[in-house]
């Protein structure tokens, strides 16, 4: 039973490693994503913005080109042209600016989406600059470490490359394996059912563990992310993790034989949960009544408990409900979906 | 013969949806019987056998092999039968040796017999070959071998040789007649090859729609069915052979209407120079003709209008 077991976790891993697409989607493409995004949102300690001015003749502070906020750490570098109104509802509109400013007499008036927070920013940065007043709301500096996007993203990824991997690593290969006949000829054999699926578990763990720990290294050495919390609590909930997507992997490879479909159900599955989760961005700006929805799913839990961990400095305690719910989303996947599963 | 009923095949059936794949048939095997099921596509054959594999549970019927049921006994019964699917394909960048060591380990074997059964399959070039690059022939043969390496006392392939050349397919033929001198396996093997089951088998078995039309050794379906020979011929105008009243013609077979036809008969030499004679002082062209020993597939036409195959 032992020797079924390892040969069925060493041809895993073969087909893991002899496959370059495989090798690169799985490691290559989280690590170029985090560095791409990284350094596109973390380049921002002097931006350079440009707002349109309209209206009356611009006072001195807003012409040519001003440096705003040096004293938040965090300094905008803005640049003011004068433009007809029209023109500056179609830069809006187009992305090129954010926000523009109308001065109608002696006060200043602000134009922009107060849901675009890129805009929010620059309102504040402009009005404090220009009323030479401190509000008490004072904007905090956006480069500790934390509040980077980077160590947003990270746990994210992470999260999302365990997903990625027990449903096509898992799910997928069972498809397949049911697709080419090769499990029912594996069934007629004395292999026990258990260690069949044991086996894709155990190589999961294995295997997202190594993807897992490239991804940090890489950011730890690139971006200097840091776990600031327990790595023990992190080891368990990363493997209640791959135990809730395996459980997830088997229940959606549990009856079709057909690849197209199989492709179909686990895009259905990940890309759901990719984009409501929150891995790229924050699943706030969903509408109010998603939200504890979005927050069930188990992208969600997990990414969300991994962030904990990393950021927030979170343990054990914190761990102990994200980690029941992985589990007993884990069970009762994969009781139902071996309840149903097709051997044949 | 030793007569220790081996498969014990009891009032089986399957559909599925509007389609009987399987009506109602019984079979007795017997240890070392080495049985042949021939019949066209669609005639059921996968089906059977895959109930005889548990692969397919029938819809009535009971399937004892060994005297012990799928239902209480899958695990010895595993370990008992060997066997190859009609279809099945391996992981495709997992190497022939690998694929043996895998399978090999679910009866907890090892490297050792792997050695054996590249051996005995022929395949020892091919070991470090990814199965995605072995030929068809090259993986009939790795099916084969993946069948044979717990030793099995049944062995049930479905059409192990399709596909094949007529080397490769002799190949396999030695392989399973060396299996039945050195270890008396009994064995089920699905065919289109009237030629494997003459060969091969002592007992045939003529499927179609889900039943036995016949069944029997070669000679006995012969005596039974279509003992003598047959002549084919072609004629250049309509030719009406039955108004000749000629004797000694057991069946007439017209493949086109009135210019081609089998006739099925006893004796040549008795009615190939009538049927020349006839044609000669009617002045009908003879275009063709062919006159040969029954065979099976012949004897399947006879039966039932169909070839074997297509
Ligand atoms: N899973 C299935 N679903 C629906 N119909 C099926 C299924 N399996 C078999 N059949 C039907 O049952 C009948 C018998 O099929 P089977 O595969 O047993 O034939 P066969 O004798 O093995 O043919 P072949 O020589 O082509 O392999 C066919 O009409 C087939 O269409
Ligand atoms: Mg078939």
């Amino acid at each position: 039973m032992t020797k079924s077991l390892y040969q069925l976790i060493l041809v895993h891993f073969k087909t893991f490693f002899r496959e370059p697409g495989i090798l690169f989607w799985a490691i290559l493409f989280p690590i170029l994503m985090a560095w791409v995004l990284g350094v596109a949102f973390s380049n921002k300690s002097e931006t350079l913005q440009t707002v349109y001015v309209i209206g009356a003749a611009a006072p001195e502070q807003i012409t040519g080109e001003k440096i705003f906020g040096t004293e938040t750490g965090n300094p905008f570098r803005i640049r003011f042209r004068e433009a007809a109104e029209e023109e500056a509802v179609r830069a809006i509109k187009r992305g090129i600016i954010a926000l523009y400013v109308e001065v109608r007499g002696s006060s200043l008036v602000y134009h922009f989406d107060p849901h675009n927070p890129d805009a929010q920013l620059l309102h504040l940065v402009l009005d404090r600059g220009m009323s030479g007043i401190r509000s008490n709301g004072s904007i905090e500096a956006l480069q500790a470490k934390g509040t980077r996007y980077i160590d947003f993203l990270i746990p994210g990824l992470i999260a999302l490359g365990i997903m990625n991997a027990c449903l096509w690593g898992i799910g997928w290969t069972l498809i397949e394996t049911r697709m080419k006949k090769l499990m029912r000829r594996m069934v007629a054999t004395p292999m026990k059912l258990s260690v069949f699926l044991s086996s894709h578990i155990i190589t999961r763990i294995i295997l997202g563990g190594v993807e897992t720990l490239l991804l940090f290294v890489f950011a730890w050495l690139y971006f200097g992310t840091t776990i600031t919390g327990s790595v023990p609590a992190f080891i368990v909930l990363f493997v209640a993790g791959v135990l809730a997507f395996a459980g997830i992997g088997i229940l959606t490879a549990s009856r079709t034989a057909k690849t197209e479909i199989g492709n179909g159900l686990i895009n259905a599955v990940t890309l759901t949960m990719m984009i409501l989760s929150g891995v790229f961005f924050n699943y706030h700006n969903f509408p109010d009544w998603t939200i504890p929805v979005i927050q069930a799913l188990p992208l969600t839990v997990l990414a969300d408990a991994i962030r904990a961990i990393f950021i927030e400095g979170a343990g054990f305690a914190e761990m102990i409900k994200p980690i029941a719910i992985l589990l007993a989303t884990g069970l009762v996947t994969f009781t139902v979906g071996l309840r149903i599963f097709k051997w044949y | 013969m030793n007569k220790t009923p081996v498969i014990e095949i009891n009032g089986v059936s399957k559909s599925f949806k509007d389609v009987k794949a399987v009506n109602h048939l019984s079979l007795t095997i017997y240890e070392g019987e080495y049985v042949a099921l021939l019949g066209p596509n669609g005639a059921g054959k996968t089906t059977l056998i895959e109930m005889i594999e548990g692969i397919q549970k029938p819809d009535e019927g009971s399937i004892a092999i060994l005297g012990m049921s799928w239902k209480t006994h899958a695990q010895k019964l595993h370990r008992a039968i060997g066997l190859s699917l009609q279809e099945t394909r391996f992981i495709d960048k997992i190497t022939t040796e690998e694929t043996l060591n895998l399978f090999g380990s679910f009866y907890g074997l090892g490297q050792r017999r792997t050695e054996e059964i590249l051996d005995l399959v022929n395949l020892k070039e091919k070991r470090k070959a990814y199965t995605v690059t072995l030929s068809g022939g090259q993986k009939q043969r790795l099916a084969l071998g993946i069948a044979l390496l717990n030793n099995p006392k049944i062995l049930l392939l479905d059409e192990p040789t399709t596909g094949l050349d007529p080397a490769a397919r002799r190949e396999i033929w030695k392989i399973l007649e060396k299996l039945r001198s050195d270890l008396g396996t009994t064995m089920i093997l699905t065919t289109h090859y009237m030629e494997e089951a003459e060969v091969l088998c002592e007992r045939i078995l003529i499927m179609d729609k889900g039943q036995f039309i016949a069944q029997g050794t070669l000679s006995e379906l012969n005596a039974k069915h279509g003992e003598g020979d047959l002549i084919e011929i072609s004629f250049g105008n309509n030719f009406d052979i039955e108004a000749l009243g000629l004797s000694g013609i057991k069946k007439l077979n017209w493949i086109a209407p009135h210019t081609k036809v089998q006739i099925f008969v006893d004796n040549i030499a008795e009615v190939l120079p009538a049927v020349i004679n006839s044609a000669k002082t009617k002045n009908i062209k003879i275009e063709e003709l062919l006159s040969r020993k029954m065979t099976l597939d012949d004897l399947f036409i006879s039966m039932t209008g169909r070839h074997l195959h297509d």
